[in-house]
């Protein structure tokens, strides 16, 4: 790991009130790498990404992007700087039609509109979305919203995409779909090679895609490595599935 | 944009026609008036309508052009043409100094309304006890018919004036609609965040809608004073120009390039046509006024240029 790491965080912190959402929380994301960041529903994932996208400013710590100190940026500025996020509850200009939704993402950095415009239809295609471009986005289907929630980050041609729960709210099939859409936005040389961070509740997908899993409960970073070493966690098993489970388990398949 | 273009030019050829082939007075005025509206509505529309964001206090940039023309000639001696470049600035640089006040600290929906509403009040408080704007008596613009002086003997020159600055309006919606500041705008209108976390800075798009809204109210208000002659803080700042902005965007269809025109044309006929028929009954007209309102706010809730989805969809629902 010569490579300078494309976002580092350096002990974030932030609280609501007396709810301490993030606690201490540093990991550094590699670039030309597909991460993702897994736990129990209310743990601070969602938190955090508005901390590294700046649409939250973090209490104490450090949030580094691409060398540069980001710590509390606009979210704006940070999207010119390369790091786009989604959100998990879909946020799509509904008034519009999908090519048009797509369009302002590409706008970032492509100030005539027919170029823009062109720019969404091959994203569109990219993800999938190209039979739907001329539908108001307000016609799509779930399924559908995520794939534009996806393709207007990505037509922002990203360096760090911070996917938030793209899988969430799919049906098995449409899962199967869209797992190679998210790989092929890393392996997508023509791209630049986007960099992928994502919260992820489908353990099928973070398997089958992330090559690093860091685990966060109650706000703090409790376990980091490869799926496979998360997974066999005793912490992140008792983090899920209460106290004294993780015990349990060996015992049974003992 | 090509067909944008092509319908405005057609709009703007047919209104030439029809004010040159005209010949009665009433006539003539009530195209004056009717374009007039139009250029309120569509003022408001650019920030209202493309922007989401809606002021209950556009009289405001409407009065500072109306004031800034006439102090400009009365007290600066400056030629009511060049009065009319600086009205412009002037209602313009207001707007963004309400932008940048109220955008900065992330004022939206009811409250940036408010804020808009409370500022058109104080500048009416202002505009009433300040001396230079002529207090609570207004400012009377002496009459000095010439091209020069921006007066004319016939409601056709004024027709020129108004339809040149509708058109522009219309050029620069045009624009909006097709153009990477618009897309913006119509993302910030549409969903914030989510513009934002595409690399949006709402606050300076916002910003640009509010300036270039203001700037077209001021050019109304400047026109205004040129056509009456007259200006009071009631007029320059009250309500009712207001509301005359935001009913007939509301009316004809917010966010769409005719649907102020339409607004405007349609408000004003009633209007017209309400006080022609029941003018003997003091108060009645504005009775059928607010009804019909209250009516197409009700069942079409996209104006009158979304009346035909707005009705499929009732007709659907109905069935359903």
């Amino acid at each position: 790991m010569a490579e300078r790491a494309l976002l580092e965080l350096h002990g974030v912190s932030i609280a609501f009130g007396g709810l301490r959402a993030v606690q201490d929380v540093s990991f550094a994301v590699q670039p030309g790498t597909l991460s993702a960041l897994i736990g129990p529903n209310g743990a601070g994932k969602t938190t955090l990404f508005a901390l590294m996208s700046g649409f939250l400013k973090p209490a104490s710590g450090r949030v580094v992007f691409d060398g540069v100190d980001i710590t509390g940026r606009a979210p704006h500025l940070n999207a010119r700087a390369g790091m786009t996020r989604t959100f998990q509850i879909v946020q799509p200009f509904a008034a519009q039609t999908v090519r048009e939704n797509i369009a302002v993402g590409a706008h970032l950095h492509e100030p005539r509109r027919a170029a823009a415009l062109a720019a969404a239809e091959r994203v569109a295609q990219q993800v999938g979305l190209a039979p739907q471009l001329d539908k108001p986005a307000a016609d799509l289907t779930v399924a559908g919203r995520k794939r534009l929630e996806l393709a207007r980050a990505l037509a922002t041609r990203p360096k760090l995409l911070l996917l938030d729960e793209v899988l969430a709210g799919l049906n098995p099939q449409e899962i199967a779909e869209m797992i190679p859409v998210v790989r092929s936005i890393v392996a997508d040389g023509a791209h630049g090679g986007v960099t992928v961070l994502m919260i992820e509740h489908v353990m099928q997908a973070v398997m089958n895609l992330a090559e690093q899993v860091w685990v966060l409960a109650q706000g703090q970073l409790i376990a980091s490595g490869t799926p496979a070493q998360v997974t066999a966690d005793d912490r992140v098993i008792e983090a899920y599935l209460g106290h004294g489970t993780a015990a349990r388990l060996r015992g049974a398949t003992a | 944009m090509g067909r944008d273009l092509a319908t405005i030019a057609a709009f703007a050829a047919a209104v030439g026609a029809l004010t040159w082939a005209l010949d009665s007075g009433v006539w003539l005025t009530f195209v004056m008036l009717a374009l007039y509206a139009t250029l309120l509505a569509q003022a408001w529309n650019i920030l209202g309508g493309y922007g989401g964001q809606f002021s209950f206090g556009h009289a405001l940039f409407f009065g500072c052009g109306a004031y800034v023309q006439a102090i400009a000639q009365l007290q600066g001696g400056l030629n009511a043409w060049v009065a009319l470049g600086l009205a412009v600035a002037v209602a313009g640089a207001v707007g963004s100094f309400v932008g940048a006040l109220s955008f900065r600290y992330g004022l939206k929906g009811s409250y940036f309304a408010l804020v808009t509403l409370a500022f058109a009040e104080v500048f009416r408080i202002l505009a009433v006890s300040a001396s230079f704007t002529g207090g609570g008596v207004g400012l009377m613009l002496p009459l000095q018919e010439s091209v020069a002086n921006l007066q004319f003997g016939s409601r056709k020159g004024y027709i020129g004036v108004v339809l040149g600055f509708v058109v522009a309006a219309l050029l620069v919606t045009a624009w909006l609609r097709h153009s990477r500041f618009g897309a913006q705008l119509q993302a910030v209108r549409d969903n914030e965040d989510a513009a934002r976390a595409v690399g949006v800075d709402p606050y300076r798009t916002k910003l640009g809608a509010i300036t270039l809204s203001a700037a077209f109210m001021g050019a109304a208000g400047a026109f205004y004073l040129q056509v009456f002659q007259y200006i009071d803080p009631g007029i320059a700042f009250g309500p009712h120009v207001s509301v005359e902005a935001l009913v007939g965007a509301i009316v004809g269809g917010m966010g769409t390039l005719w649907g102020p025109v339409l607004g405007a044309l349609v408000l004003h006929l009633l209007a017209d046509l309400t006080r022609n028929l029941f003018g003997q009954l003091p108060g009645l007209n504005m009775v059928i006024y607010g009804a019909v309102l209250v009516l197409i706010v009700m069942f079409l809730p996209r104006g009158l240029s979304g009346m035909g989805r707005s009705v499929r969809e009732l007709w659907r629902r109905g069935r359903g």
